[in-house]
């Protein structure tokens, strides 16, 4: 039987999934033996034009990490989908915008003035910004689009299943490589992680009753080694965030900041966390509670770091 | 024609939604923009509710609960006024008018005060417009 046919693609993405497929170690040469891989531009020199020559259909599975903010990504998103035949959201990215997705506070021009005219290392005095086409001697020279929004790949494309994380870490990779080299791949559908539960469920603080008369930023404090981060009063997203990561940033003294996404049932992973920070806030007075409250500066970046496009509102009014 | 704002209203059982009753019955008048779910608690109000509401076609949201200190189960307003001042927070910053989302309290015995509420959302709902549900994508 021939090997299944696998590739991989990044889009709007920092590069860090790929290396969170290098991070599987030894394994990655199982499947390589396992697998040929057809398609894979951080690692291969092969062209989309090579990919626009396969038949629909013909790669088996695509691993794609990177969300969707570009006119190119968007084409290769459809591209890769006609092609393979069980396409896989990996990170963070892929599955609900990612850090990428908090562009979606702003929209195009706002983002163009603050990169190319405002920052204060740059020197642009004829306001020179992008353009996707420009009439050079040589000939016509062309840029992707900028979307306004930034947009997950299962609102772009058709998705099979999803790999959370910022990265994935290593054992979520593999359980569901391994569940492919092996051809006994969950329904479709599946988000894969080894938890079905919160990242709290993973986690070996000690946990006791949540009154928090004040939240603080992760530089402020030095916590306490044994005890809940919530408790005391960092704001963790793990009470919101699907288990599988091992609770690797509460055992090393940082909040869960929600990369895995959300729990079960949840349509929103933001408003969730929120609503769970809001009702441990241990006041009835108004002006206290909007005290305590304005300790959390920046709501959207903390309740949504990850999943802004993949939320209810899917972006700000700008 | 004039815009004609849609607004949710989620009233708590005990005590806003016998206040809307008691408005009803008192043939009190007050605009017909309100669409009201009945809750058992204010405290049962997630925020998500809010967002989805405004993102299916609510112009504005309006949640009432029971004077603090009333609650039926205690502290279930209280919770609310939590929530709601954290959702208001990240309204804010989502580019939503504060206008747009609302608690306040109701007793049983305010049908007067319920109408009161009722027309003065509406009518502010009225003047910022329709919610702009695609949040002015364009592409």
């Amino acid at each position: 039987m021939a090997k299944p046919k696998v590739a991989l693609y990044w889009a709007a993405s920092c590069g860090g999934c790929d290396i969170g497929l290098l991070e599987i170690g030894e394994n990655l040469l199982k499947l390589i033996d396992a697998v040929d891989i057809v398609f894979w531009p951080v690692a291969m020199d092969v062209k989309y034009k090579d990919v626009e020559a396969m038949e629909d259909g013909s790669i088996d599975v695509c691993l794609f990490n990177g969300s969707i903010r570009s006119s190119e990504q968007e084409h290769i998103a459809k591209l890769l989908r006609a092609k393979s035949k069980v396409m896989i959201a990996y990170g963070a990215c892929a599955y609900q915008g990612g850090i990428p997705g908090l562009a979606n506070m702003y929209n195009r021009e706002m983002l163009m003035e603050r990169a190319y005219l405002e920052t204060p290392s740059t020197e642009n005095p004829d306001k020179v910004l992008p353009q996707t086409s420009y009439q050079a001697p040589e000939g016509e020279l062309t840029l992707p689009l900028l979307f306004d929004t930034v947009k997950t790949l299962a609102q772009t494309v058709k998705v099979e299943y999803i790999i959370p994380g910022c990265p994935p870490e290593a054992e979520t990779t593999w359980m569901a490589l391994e569940a492919l080299i092996n051809g006994n791949m969950p329904p479709v559908g599946t988000v894969i992680t080894d938890s079905v539960k919160s990242v709290c469920d993973e986690c070996p603080r000690k946990r006791d009753v949540k009154k928090i008369k004040k939240f603080h930023r992760t530089y402020e404090i030095i916590p306490d080694p044994e005890i809940c981060l919530l408790e005391q009063g960092l704001p963790c997203a793990g009470i919101a965030t699907k288990g599988g990561c091992g609770a690797r940033c509460p055992k090393a003294g940082m909040p869960c900041t929600g990369c895995y996404g959300p729990v079960d049932g949840v349509i929103d992973q933001g408003a969730h966390f929120m609503n769970a920070i809001a009702s441990v806030i241990d006041s009835n007075d108004p002006e206290e509670i909007a005290k305590i409250i304005a300790d959390i500066r920046d709501p959207a970046g903390t309740f949504y770091r990850y999943s802004l496009p993949d939320s209810v509102l899917r972006r700000a009014r700008v | 024609m004039s815009f004609e704002p849609t607004i949710l209203g989620i009233l708590c059982n005990w005590c806003s939604y016998s206040g809307a009753d008691l408005a009803g019955t008192s043939r009190k008048k007050y605009p017909a923009n309100i669409r009201i779910i009945r809750v058992m608690c204010s405290g049962r109000v997630d925020p998500v509710f809010i967002l989805k509401a405004l993102q299916s076609g609510a112009d504005g949201v309006l949640v009432l609960g029971c004077h603090p200190g009333d609650c039926h189960y205690t502290s279930g307003n209280y919770k609310a006024m939590r929530r709601m001042e954290m959702l208001k927070k990240l309204a804010e910053q989502m580019g939503i008018e504060d206008d747009r989302i609302r608690l306040d309290w109701v007793a049983a015995s305010e049908g007067d005060r319920f109408a009161e509420i009722i027309k003065d959302m509406t009518e502010k709902v009225k003047k910022l417009g329709p919610f702009p549900r695609d949040g002015g994508d364009n592409g």
